[in-house]
């Protein structure tokens, strides 16, 4: 399916062709940037933003003097990938200066997940140390007061609520007074969503607004929006006066572009990304790893940052140098294993890694877990002896391993099979070739 | 031909609404293909216009290039010069991209019909089949719903409160409980002492990409056919129309896991054009069966591919 095709993949392909160094020229240029527009179309960034984002790539790449370094294709995907950045914008951060308490108004569309957000993000200010209190103010939507309220307490934050019958306007004053008398110090509200804008729901989020002033003013855009993004966030910008924008449903596999179409059209920064279910699932917002995303690129950022608070890095250094060395056992492999398990689920981390996309998304994360605990389970059932040195496994002592682990004497033999491909590919790397499916081969066990 | 059948029934005045839905989305982009084609010479300029327009409608590159390749050639086979004229072969192709839906099984006579509705978080899932039951209900059928989505937080409430303003009964467990087990009572209860036509299933709201909850949707679909032949007779994906080319992607992943037969199509009214089902039809031969058109129970019609075009474009 090209539509798993990453970018990098793409240009590569285009600059197989043209095998010649030196200055690029607007012909590579060009048949590299219809690619590039290309991925951006398709992960939903705005017609007339990829058109304006192309001239900007195209001015900074044709006419560059390519490095040494870097292929021609590196090279425009380098220059897209900065300027994606740049699009993209700073860092997200709240504004909660001046006095307490803080007034954080959640506005957007119906379905973009602003309750499910009110509560993530109540959550995480708590642990940064403030103590937020919600305002229910969504009247209209059927339960959607309750939700927010059994929300609350699974995370034992208060929500201020009167029922359906009041007008929001007044639902938020009251909430703001209370939670000035109770001394919490960030007040979160999430406001109705209407289908789409209109007048009735502007008006009234003008009239929270001027009542409760609040210090940001967030958007809500779910990350699987269309074209349609830019309008609707322009709309918001243009009556409410946003401060911030919360990309939602990150965790699905949408690209995001809405992202880049919102913030170009409107300014204002994002500031954070809901990444899961789970209601700690917010995470604040960094440009480079969203960029990485749109382009395909894997998130390897976040990967290195988990890896690096997850791993333990003297272990890895060792297995690292054993695997490069060739002394790498099944022992040595099963603590690699465990290891990746502290990471996440495996096609989460696969995800994350650029060229592994596709490998993710064709394998179910729960079975590749299963796939890796049956692994686990034939190295467990393996004598210390037989873990260090495989060769000596003979047929009796595999019937012995595929009883001990509740597996075939097959997947033992396509185990083993695996360990030994996985060591040849090592000593390629040693040579310095990378191999392409270094786990691919264990996946598909 | 189901589709006249359908037309018959849903009365001008569904039709009216539909025209009204797709107002917004005529004025916006829509509109602007109007303008495009009025007075226009079909230069280089005039297609690449097409073009934006029709990604801007989130038709999706690779259906808008299809779409163009087919016009250019036409055109250019039929010896074309006036853009009206390419106008009327435009909305030809469109339509015939969404193409000839096989009948409906909602609207085969069988002695209880089940219905099982799917779809992403936010896209609109327990107020379309609030809808959906308030059309049945309509035509005489009497139905039961059963709160499958025992998963988010208030959704059994939300359901409980539609199924009340539409006069329905609904069935439900505890938060949390087996969803499974919510659609074995419901079928049960509508077999036996309610006595009713057509269930319509509410399932938890999931990311295509979570697999333990598609799991659970494909233990409901074994639930279902446990207890009724061939049950579910309907499996509709919920799609919001805002949604852009991922669409797609959930369609394709519904597919898979519980072979979904349709596609409701939620938020007409905004500003969104929804263009992203010619690419399911396209690609998946799964048809739109139902449009939502606004916030009230009785906005809400069956799907015409013929009036949908005729809508946008017009």
């Amino acid at each position: 399916m090209p539509m798993f095709e990453t970018l990098s993949d793409r240009l590569q392909a285009i600059f197989d062709k043209v095998t010649r160094r030196g200055v690029l020229s607007e012909a590579d240029v060009n048949a590299a940037l219809r690619e590039v527009r290309l991925a951006l179309l398709e992960a939903d960034v705005n017609y007339k933003v990829v058109k304006s984002f192309i001239t900007r790539v195209r001015e900074r790449a044709v006419g560059q003097e390519s490095l040494r370094s870097l292929t021609p294709a590196q090279q425009v995907i380098t220059i897209v990938y900065e300027e994606l950045v740049r699009t993209l914008g700073e860092p997200g951060r709240l504004d909660l200066s001046g006095s307490p308490p803080h007034v954080i108004m959640l506005v957007g569309l119906q379905g973009s997940g602003k309750t499910t957000t009110a509560a993530k993000l109540a959550l995480k200010l708590r642990r940064e140390g403030h103590r937020p209190l919600m305002i229910a103010a969504d009247t209209y939507r059927p339960a959607a007061v309750e939700q927010l309220e059994i929300l609350g307490k699974q995370i034992q934050i208060p929500v201020y609520s009167e029922g359906t019958a009041a007008a929001p306007p007044d639902i938020c004053e009251r909430g703001v007074q209370h939670a000035r008398q109770r001394g919490y110090t960030v007040v979160i509200m999430d406001t109705a969503g209407r289908l789409h804008i209109d007048e009735a729901m502007m008006a009234e989020l003008e009239a929270i607004r001027d009542r409760t002033r609040p210090k940001e003013v967030l958007l809500v855009v779910d990350a699987m929006t269309g074209q349609d993004a830019v309008r609707v966030a322009d709309e918001f910008n243009r009556r409410i006066g946003l401060t911030g924008i919360i990309l939602t449903k990150v965790d699905g596999d949408a690209r995001g572009g809405a992202a880049i179409s919102v913030r170009e059209v409107t300014g204002v920064p994002i500031k954070y990304l809901g990444v899961g279910e789970k209601l700690d699932a917010l995470e604040t917002f960094y440009p480079d790893r969203l960029a990485s995303r749109i382009l395909g690129m894997g998130d390897v950022m976040t990967l290195l940052e988990k890896a690096e608070q997850e791993l333990d890095r003297q272990k890895a250094l060792e297995a690292e140098k054993r695997l490069l060395e060739g002394t790498f056992t099944l022992e040595d492999f099963l603590e690699q294993l465990q290891e990746l398990k502290k990471l996440g689920p495996l096609s989460q981390i696969l995800e994350m890694l650029p060229g592994f996309q596709q490998v993710a998304r064709q394998l179910p994360a729960e079975m590749t877990d299963k796939q890796l605990k049956r692994i686990e389970a034939i190295i467990y059932s393996m004598t210390p002896e037989e873990r260090r040195n495989p060769r000596i496994i003979n047929a009796s002592r595999k019937r012995r391993i595929a009883r001990g682990s509740g597996t075939t004497v097959e997947e033992v033999n396509q185990l083993l099979r695996q360990f030994r491909q996985m060591q040849q590919l090592m000593k390629q790397l040693r040579k310095g070739r990378f191999p392409g499916n270094l786990f691919g081969g264990f996946l598909r066990f | 031909m189901v589709l006249s059948r359908f037309f018959k029934r849903a009365s001008t005045e569904d039709q009216a609404k539909i025209e009204r839905s797709l107002e917004k989305t005529r004025r916006g982009v829509f509109g602007h293909i109007a303008t495009l084609f009025q007075a226009n010479e079909l230069d280089d300029f005039f297609w690449e216009d097409l073009e934006a327009l029709l990604i801007q409608a989130d038709m999706g590159v690779e259906t808008t290039e299809y779409l163009i390749g087919r016009l250019k050639e036409r055109v250019k086979r039929e010896g074309i010069k006036r853009s009206e004229d390419a106008y009327t072969l435009l909305k030809e192709e469109m339509i015939a991209l969404l193409g000839d839906a096989p009948p409906a099984a909602l609207e085969q006579p069988r002695l209880l019909t089940v219905v099982l509705v799917v779809g992403v978080n936010g896209s609109g899932k327990t107020t379309s089949i609030a809808k959906l039951a308030h059309y049945l209900t309509q035509q005489g059928k009497k139905v039961l719903l059963a709160a499958a989505d025992t998963y988010r937080a208030a959704a059994i409430d939300q359901l409980r409160a539609w199924g009340e303003r539409v006069g329905v009964e609904v069935i439900a467990h505890q938060p949390g409980n087996d969803p499974g087990a919510v659609v074995y009572d419901a079928i049960r209860a509508a077999q036996e002492s309610r006595q009713a036509d057509v269930v319509i299933i509410d399932t938890a709201g999931r990311l295509h990409t979570k697999y333990n909850l598609m799991k659970e949707l494909e233990k409901i679909r074994k639930v279902c056919a446990r207890q009724v032949h061939r049950a579910p007779h309907e499996t509709y994906l919920v799609l919001d129309a805002t949604t852009g080319q991922n669409a797609l992607m959930q369609a394709k992943k519904f597919k898979e896991a519980v072979d979904i037969t349709g596609v409701i199509l939620t938020k007409l009214d905004g500003t969104a054009k929804g263009g992203v089902v010619f690419a399911i039809q396209r690609e998946l031969g799964v048809p739109v069966r139902f449009v939502g058109t606004g916030e009230q129970v009785t906005d809400f019609a069956p799907f015409d591919p013929v009036a949908f075009v005729e809508g946008l474009l017009a």
